[in-house]
C-alpha cells in the first residue's frame, strides 16, 4: 500500500505506445493512452482516474471497462493490480431515470 | 418500511438455494432479481453438469433450472423479478427499482448473490458491432434462439469458452477457429475435445490482433503471442468472420457488499474483489453472506452448495435453526463442495503445469494445445481397452470431479471409485451388455462403444447432439479426434431415448483398422 | 443463412409471443412479441444500434444481459433504452441513437465530431 501512496516515487515519462488509440472505457470512450497519461498527471487512485477522465463513470457505471482501467493504472504505476483500491461503490448500482430513482413507493 | 427475514439478491443457482434452504426453515424469504426471467445462467447452459448424483451430475443446466424453481416455489419462497437492488445501507436496508418506483425494504438477514460479471480483453476494433461476449452468444442462441452469427472465431479456452463453441455449433452456426493468447487449454479436455472432433482448429498461443470492418466486424486477424503477451510480427492468421466472441473470465460481481462497507479483497484467485467471508459465507458485517460467484468465480454446481449452505446459516442467524443441528448439515455440504474443488482444475491449481495425471499417467499434451489427445497418446488412459466383443471406450483423461459413468453402468463395466476425481478405468472381466447409458450420460461427450467383433467392420456407437440426427442408412464420413476425415462411414443404428435426455447415440460401422480412430460421423452432403 | 433458429437439437423449438411489426428508424419489421428488442432486430439482420457521441463510431450487442449499455437506442422517443433487456412489443418505434438522441449528427446542431 505504501507504493501507492508514495506519491514522491518517480515512475518515469509517459512514453507513447502505438496502442495508445485504443478504447478502454466504451461508454465514455477514453483510450488506454488517456489513462497513462493520466497517470503520470498526478491521478494514482481509481477515484482521481474516474473523476479526471470519466471513464468508469459512464451509462454501465464501469461494468465493462473497471478491470481493465485497473490494470492499465496498476502497469503504469509499476504496482500489482489487487493493490489498487477499487473506486467506491455507490448507489444506484444500474442506470436509472431521475424521475424512478424519485419515486419512492411503499413496499406491499 | 417492508421488513423480511431475510432478503436474497439474485435469483440465480446460488441465490435460490439459499432462499430454499432458508424458507424450508421457516424464515420468510424475499429473493430480488433484475432479470425478467429466473434462474440466472442455468437457462442458457443446456449442456449437462459434471459432478456426482449429489451435484446433479448429467443433468443439464436448463432442468437444474427449472428443478430450483419448483422447490423454491414449494418452500414459499417469494421471487419478485424485473427488480433492481440499487443498493444496500447501513442496518440492512435495501433499495431496489420495481417498474417505474423505487422502494425501501429492510431484511434482518442478507444474502448477496449477485453473480459475476464477464471480463473483456481490449483489441484494435473491439468496440464494433460483432464482437461479443460469449455471455451474449448464449443468450442470443440459447434464449432467445437468434443466432448470433453465421460464422464466429472465439477467443478464450476456459470451460466457458469451450462449452459456448460447442452451443454454437448446436445452433448451427460455423465456429472458425478458437483462439488463447495462454500456452494450454484452460477449460476441461473433454470439452475441448467434443469441439476439436466437429473439425474447429485450436490457436494457442495466439491473441486477437485487430477486428476489421467499418460498420460491424467482416474479419479478424489473430497473432501468436510471446512470453510477456506481446505479438510476434509474421505470425498473422486472417480469418473471414462476422462475429467475435470473448470467453476471457468473469469477475465477481461485488460492488453492492462494497456499498454496505463489508470488508473486501482483492483475490486473484477468485477473480477479483471479493467479500472477506467466514467458513459460512457471512461477511464481515453480521447478518449479511455471501454465495456463488460473487465471492469467487466457480462452475454452477459449486455455487448451489454455496448459496444452501449460505441459506442455513442465515437461517440459525435468524433464530430459525439449532447451531448443532447446522453443523451437521453444514459439514456435509462442506464434503460435497470439498468433492468439486478437487482435480487438475481446483482453485489453486489454475493455470498451473500439470504433467500428470492422480494416477501417474502422462498428460496428453495435445490435448492442452490442440483439443485433442493424439492417437499414440490415447492408449495408456485406462478407460481405453480392447475387447473381442462391445465395450466401452472412455476418454476420459484429466481428473476431473464427475463420475455419472460409474452410475451408469449397471454391468459394473466403469470404475472410478470413491475418489470423484479418478480417471474412469474400464474392467475388462464385466460384460457390456450395450446399453449405451455411459455414453449419453457423460457430461463431457467422452464415451464411446466400440465393437471390433462386428460383422464387416467395427461398429462405434458416439453421442450425437446436432441436427439432423442422422437415420440408419445414412452415409457419410467417419472423423478423426481432430476432426479430420477418417474414413466413408454408414449409419447402422440410432437411439434415443427419454433416458438419454437429448443425447442421441449414433452407431456407425468403419473398417475394422479405424476402430480406435472413428469418433464422429459428418453426414454426406455437409462440410 | 437464416438467424433465427427454427429447430434446435436440444432446446428443440422456442417459445414465443404472437408475430408483430415495429418500426425501426421507419422501416417496418416483424419480431415476436415479448422477445427483446434486440433479438428482433438482430434476426432482422441489423447490427447497428447507436453511434456515439464523441467518435460518432458504431456499436450493437455486446453483453446482451443489459449490463453494458451498448446497444442503447431511442424506443418510442426514449433514448438510452436497453434493447436487450426491451421487450418488443406491437407499434414500437425503434430508431438508431446517435449521442443522445435519435436526429443524426449532421443535422444535431454543435454536434461536431470532437
Amino acid at each position: 500500500m505504501a507504493k501507492i501512496t508514495d506519491r514522491s516515487r518517480d515512475i518515469g515519462e509517459f512514453v507513447p505506445r502505438p496502442d495508445d488509440g485504443m478504447i478502454i472505457c466504451r461508454c465514455e470512450e477514453v483510450t488506454k493512452g488517456e489513462i497513462r497519461r493520466a497517470v503520470h498527471d498526478g491521478m494514482w487512485t481509481m477515484a482521481e482516474i474516474r473523476r479526471y477522465l470519466r471513464c468508469t463513470m459512464g451509462l454501465c457505471q464501469g461494468q465493462t471497462c473497471s478491470k481493465l482501467v485497473k490494470g492499465i493504472v496498476a502497469s503504469e504505476l509499476g504496482v500489482p493490480g489487487s493493490e489498487l483500491e477499487p473506486a467506491t461503490s455507490r448507489s444506484p448500482m444500474r442506470p436509472v431515470e431521475m424521475r424512478v430513482f424519485a419515486n419512492e413507493v411503499e413496499a406491499k | 418500511m417492508k421488513r423480511y427475514d431475510l432478503i436474497v439478491i439474485g435469483a440465480g443457482p446460488a441465490g435460490l438455494s439459499a432462499a430454499i434452504e432458508a424458507a424450508k426453515r421457516g424464515a420468510g424469504v424475499v429473493v430480488f432479481d433484475e432479470n425478467a426471467r429466473p434462474g440466472g445462467q442455468l437457462f442458457k447452459q443446456i449442456h449437462k453438469f459434471f459432478g456426482s448424483k449429489e451435484h446433479r451430475a448429467k443433468i443439464r443446466g436448463i432442468r437444474i433450472g427449472r428443478q430450483l424453481l419448483e422447490e423454491a416455489d414449494q418452500a414459499g419462497v417469494q421471487v419478485v423479478l424485473n427488480a433492481t437492488v440499487m443498493g444496500i445501507y447501513q442496518d440492512k436496508e435495501v433499495l431496489v427499482r420495481i417498474g417505474d418506483g423505487v422502494e425501501h425494504v429492510k431484511g434482518d438477514a442478507i444474502i448477496v448473490a449477485t453473480g459475476a460479471a464477464e471480463n473483456m480483453v481490449p483489441f484494435k476494433g473491439w468496440t464494433l458491432p460483432g464482437v461479443i461476449g460469449a455471455g451474449a452468444a448464449q443468450t442470443m442462441m440459447n434464449l432467445h434462439g437468434v443466432r448470433p452469427g453465421q460464422k464466429i472465431l472465439m477467443l478464450g479456452s476456459g470451460n466457458v469458452g469451450l462449452v459456448v463453441s460447442f452451443q454454437l455449433l448446436q445452433a448451427g452456426c460455423d465456429v472458425a477457429a478458437l483462439v488463447d493468447a495462454a500456452p494450454q487449454i484452460g477449460g476441461y479436455g473433454v470439452h475441448a475435445s467434443k469441439v476439436a472432433r466437429c473439425g474447429i482448429p485450436f490457436y494457442l498461443p495466439y491473441t486477437i490482433k485487430e477486428a476489421e470492418g467499418t460498420d460491424h466486424v467482416t474479419g479478424v486477424t489473430i497473432a501468436k503471442v510471446g512470453p510477456g503477451f506481446e505479438l510476434i510480427p509474421g505470425t498473422e492468421k486472417h480469418f473471414d468472420v462476422d462475429t467475435i466472441c470473448i470467453a476471457v473470465g468473469l469477475s465477481p460481481m461485488s460492488q453492492l457488499m462494497k456499498m454496505a462497507g463489508c470488508r473486501m479483497v482483492d483475490d486473484p484467485r477468485k477473480g477479483g474483489q471479493v467479500p472477506v467471508t467466514d467458513a459460512h459465507g457471512q461477511t464481515s458485517i453480521p447478518g449479511i453472506f455471501a454465495a456463488g460467484d460473487v465471492s469467487g468465480i466457480e462452475e454452477a454446481s459449486s455455487a448451489m452448495i454455496e448459496g444452501r449452505q449460505a441459506g442455513i446459516y442465515a437461517a440459525a442467524y435468524l433464530g430459525y435453526e439449532e447451531e448443532q443441528q447446522m453443523d451437521a448439515e453444514e459439514t456435509q455440504l462442506d464434503q460435497m463442495l470439498d468433492g468439486l474443488r478437487q482435480g487438475m482444475f481446483a482453485p489453486g491449481r489454475k493455470g498451473k503445469k500439470i504433467e500428470k495425471t492422480d494416477e501417474g499417467i502422462a498428460i496428453s499434451q495435445n490435448l492442452l494445445t490442440r483439443g485433442f489427445v493424439a492417437d499414440d497418446e490415447i492408449e495408456r488412459f485406462p478407460g481405453v481397452t480392447k475387447k473381442a466383443a462391445v465395450h466401452p471406450v472412455i476418454e476420459c483423461t484429466q481428473n476431473i470431479p464427475c463420475n455419472p459413468c460409474q452410475d451408469a453402468c449397471s454391468q459394473g463395466c466403469i470404475r472410478i471409485g470413491s475418489q470423484i476425481t479418478a480417471l474412469p478405468a474400464v474392467e475388462e472381466s464385466s460384460k457390456c451388455i450395450n446399453c449405451g447409458l455411459c455414453v449419453a450420460n457423460c457430461p463431457g461427450q467422452a464415451i464411446f462403444l466400440v465393437d471390433e467383433s462386428a460383422q464387416g467392420g467395427a461398429e462405434i456407437t458416439i453421442p450425437y447432439e446436432f441436427l439432423p440426427v442422422p437415420k440408419e442408412g445414412d452415409q457419410g464420413t467417419a472423423l478423426s479426434r481432430s476432426g479430420q476425415p477418417v474414413c466413408e462411414a454408414s449409419v447402422v443404428r440410432v437411439r434415443s431415448s427419454k433416458a438419454f435426455d437429448g443425447t442421441h447415440l449414433v452407431t456407425i460401422k468403419v473398417p475394422a483398422e479405424y476402430s480406435m480412430k472413428a469418433r464422429f460421423f459428418r453426414p454426406a452432403g455437409r462440410s | 443463412m437464416e438467424s433465427r433458429i427454427a429447430e434446435h437439437p436440444v432446446l428443440g423449438t422456442y417459445e414465443k409471443g404472437k408475430l408483430v411489426t415495429f418500426t425501426h428508424d421507419g422501416k417496418k419489421l416483424q419480431g415476436y412479441e415479448g422477445e427483446p428488442i434486440a433479438a428482433a432486430l438482430k434476426a432482422a439482420g441489423v447490427q447497428i444500434h447507436r453511434y456515439t457521441q464523441k467518435r460518432h463510431s458504431p456499436r450493437g450487442i455486446f453483453c446482451a444481459i443489459g449490463r453494458c449499455t451498448d446497444c442503447v437506442m431511442v424506443v418510442d422517443g426514449v433514448p438510452n433504452v436497453r434493447t436487450c433487456m426491451t421487450p418488443l412489443r406491437e407499434g414500437m418505434t425503434v430508431n438508431t441513437q446517435y449521442g443522445t438522441t435519435d436526429v443524426p449528427f449532421e443535422k444535431q446542431q454543435g454536434g461536431e465530431r470532437v
